[in-house]
């Protein structure tokens, strides 16, 4: 057991620091038309010196890098205001799954933009009547000679108003049980028939889209994996989802400390107040837990082994704790708790941020009691739940509403 | 970085477990359980002792392993998922460390190597009344070399053969002897005897030349984390046997462990239980490097580590249901044991309050 950086950890850090260090400071003061075009700059910038995807292949422009070594990057890189979310789905899961799936060509013209930051991707899975059972995806391809006519809806896309592609999972077939019957694809989300509406979400932001689909025509070539196997294609793509949404951002430990020195709770500063101090430390124990859950997955990682379901509790815990340090930042903060104005409230809003934020992130990639199965089920061994869906026809489900 | 037990730590857990699962089923622990005499099981003590896991932390040249103390974690959670009825944690968490921080010379030279073989149990001393122990409540004084208090309760107090005393100025060593009356308590489990020590003019010998209260948080730091891997060990037993027990039990016609409501109460108890673990491993390193973040890590492994067993035991009981409150079924052992491990080296509220004031300290700087 080592949290210190062997001599050639420290020598990967010095070495990326430095290059942070000259780097940061030229792509800032270059003019950028909005924040996509700057994230884009910073991508490009990394991938031509080995820094984008550390851990992807050098033939595919990845540094060839090591777990461990993508790990040192990132914690120098968080030093740096240059957090750019755009690319994190694209490069996290879907050109992973095309690298699994798709032919050398298609491989050759996708994954190398996509790198760059040229080109963005999303991943369009989530349907109405598919959130929680993913596989109750009812937007429907039918083979039209070398191309399949897709029609139908999809929901909840990160990211698909400024994307360029997608791989998107659809039924191909209703007429057998219902993990067996879909197909994914990829396609240009330019295509004709596809129309992108932004969700206006209870935040008040707009970061995930509605995609409509009308007799969209998508060539067979872009099937990835075999027809009715895209159960299977989409698993690997999942595999990857909840150790990419993880994060909790904003509201954590630290910043609700800042807070607490400053806010005067009647008698004394927050700080001072022996029932926050309590719940302070919890909230720390957890952060701190999930940081070094984190390694652990990690050091499994660079020896080889797979990360297996555990991750899932990552997401459990950020989001819950997101969630109720927000909130009780707010009610500490009292009756101009109830103030959500980045100009008038303490610290730029961020806690009432994170009160109105924490809910879609309890939901997002797997909601809190979807993981708890997954634990139950993958990770204890305890049964699954009973299944009326699993041998039927597609077609003879009951859709509910 | 690496963040896991090497390959040699996870033999040498192996071994440990096949040990114990050997020497230490819970008859064993029942064993100390139903019978008030017995203070903790001596067979099992001999057998540790011969394994010498006593002296894994211990140098060579004080008759230990001199392995390191990762090693002493590995050994620590085995102890813990067996709930071993052994006055270990004592003697070697809370005496052996407080040896190896302050002893002079001829001290480590006269008792390390005793612990190492056995021959020797020790006690750590503190708390004197209801409450946290704290600076200014220590009664307990020493004049003239002579030690008069009373401390209770004392784990291990009646079994012990020395004595580490927090005092008024400072940690003091006393021998089992003239001037020391241990008087067997009833506490919440009798699997780790306790007892209350009375001090009479009791021969002293000052234990390093530090502040007391200060010393003694030193050694509750190591014991921190220590203790915290004999909390996971018990933790993941307590889980395990939950999930065995969901799988077997049939209600309304299926395995109860099929239901959701258990299902997701276990989902949680593995998510404490993980959160515990990693923060522990943490622990284990900043112990072992003595590194500067030891008091900030050892609160952190010890407030989760506490959270996590405390969880895992009641809703063992809970998942059991009627069964798991019987005195034959041993979801209690894991229950008491939690409840043992969570206030002997001071209690999870104070080590909250030990957490903030170290991030206090940490921002401040």
């Amino acid at each position: 057991m080592d949290f210190n950086d062997t001599p050639e950890e420290a020598e990967y850090r010095a070495t990326a620091r430095a290059w942070l260090d000259a780097n940061v400071p030229e792509h800032k003061a270059m003019p950028h038309a909005d924040d996509l075009a700057a994230a884009r700059a910073w991508q490009a910038r990394k991938a031509a010196a080995g820094y984008a995807q550390i851990t992807w292949p050098k033939e595919w422009g990845g540094g060839g890098g090591t777990p461990i070594q993508s790990v040192i990057f990132g914690q120098e890189e968080a030093r740096h205001p240059v957090q750019y979310g755009y690319f994190t789905i694209g490069l996290g899961m879907c050109v992973p799954t095309v690298m699994a799936f798709a032919d050398d060509a298609t491989k050759q013209r996708f994954v190398g933009p996509a790198l760059r930051g040229e080109e963005i991707w999303s991943q369009l899975f989530s349907e109405p009547a598919g959130g929680s059972d993913v596989a109750a995806i009812r937007t429907r391809a039918v083979r039209d000679g070398d191309d399949w006519i897709v029609n139908g809806q999809k929901v909840w896309t990160s990211g698909a108003h400024y994307s360029d592609f997608g791989i998107v999972l659809v039924r191909t077939n209703p007429d057998v049980p219902k993990h067996k019957g879909l197909t994914m694809f990829w396609l240009d989300l330019r295509s004709a028939g596809v129309e992108i509406r932004p969700i206006h979400q209870m935040s008040g932001g707009s970061n995930f889209n509605e995609v409509y689909f009308t007799d969209v025509r998508i060539p067979d070539a872009q099937r990835l994996g075999k027809v009715d196997d895209g159960w299977r294609v989409a698993l690997v793509t999942l595999m990857n989802e909840r150790l990419a949404v993880g994060g909790g951002g904003g509201a954590g430990p630290r910043e609700i400390l800042k807070l607490a020195r400053e806010l005067d709770a009647g008698e004394g500063t927050l700080l001072q107040d022996k029932a926050f101090r309590q719940k302070l430390a919890d909230w720390y124990v957890q952060a701190e837990g999930l940081r070094n859950t984190r390694m652990r997955t990690i050091t499994a990682l660079s020896r080889g082994q797979t990360p297996g379901p555990e991750s899932s509790i990552g997401k459990i815990i950020a989001a819950n704790q997101l969630q109720d340090i927000g909130n009780s930042a707010v009610e500490a903060e009292d009756q101009f708790g109830i103030i959500n104005d980045a100009a008038v409230s303490p610290m730029r809003a961020l806690f009432q941020s994170a009160v109105m934020n924490a809910p879609g992130l309890r939901i997002a990639g797997g909601t809190d009691e979807i993981l708890k199965n997954i634990i139950a089920e993958r990770v204890l061994g305890l049964p699954g739940e009973i299944r009326t869906d699993k041998e039927a026809a597609f077609r003879d489900l009951p859709a509910g509403r | 970085m690496n963040f896991d037990y090497s390959d040699e730590q996870k033999m040498l857990k192996d071994e440990a477990r096949k040990f114990l699962d050997a020497k230490c089923p819970p008859a064993v622990v029942r064993g100390v359980l139903d019978h008030a005499d017995r203070a903790y099981d001596e067979s099992l003590w001999r057998g540790v002792a011969e394994q010498g896991w006593l002296g894994a932390a211990i140098p060579e040249a004080h008759g230990g392993l001199g392995l390191g103390h990762v090693e002493l974690c590995a050994l620590a959670e085995e102890l813990g998922r067996a709930c071993a009825p052994t006055p270990f944690a004592s003697t070697v968490y809370f005496v052996a460390e407080a040896l190896m921080l302050f002893g002079s010379e001829a001290q480590q030279a006269k008792w390390l190597p005793r612990i190492a073989a056995g021959e020797v149990i020790g006690a750590f001393a503190t708390s004197e009344g209801p409450g946290p122990t704290t600076a200014r409540s220590i009664g307990t004084s020493v004049t003239g070399g002579r030690l008069s208090g009373v401390k209770i309760p004392v784990t291990d107090g009646d079994v012990a053969d020395l004595i580490v005393v927090l005092a008024g100025d400072g940690l003091y060593l006393v021998e089992r002897g003239a001037g020391v009356i241990a008087e067997v308590l009833t506490t919440l489990d009798p699997t780790r005897s306790a007892a209350r020590l009375t001090f009479t003019d009791a021969a002293a010998e000052p234990l390093g030349d530090e502040d007391g209260f200060t010393a003694a948080q030193q050694v509750f730091d190591r014991a921190a984390v220590l203790l915290a891997f004999e909390q996971i060990g018990g933790a993941d037993k307590a889980l395990e046997m939950a999930k065995r027990y969901a799988l077997d039990r049939y209600a309304f016609g299926r395995p109860i462990g099929g239901y959701q409501a258990i299902k997701h109460k276990l989902a949680d108890v593995y998510v404490k239980n993980e959160i515990a673990r990693s923060n522990a491993y943490y622990g284990a390193w900043a112990l072992n490097a003595r590194a500067a973040e030891l008091p900030l890590a050892a609160a952190t492994a010890r407030v989760a580590a506490s959270e996590a067993f405390w969880f895992a035991s009641k809703e063992n009981i809970q998942t059991h249901g009627g069964i798991g409150f019987t005195w034959e079924a041993d979801p209690q052992l894991y229950y008491r044991r939690s409840r043992q491990l969570s206030l002997v080296a001071g209690a999870p509220a104070q080590w909250r309050e030990r957490l903030v004031a170290q991030l206090e300290m940490k921002n401040a700087a």
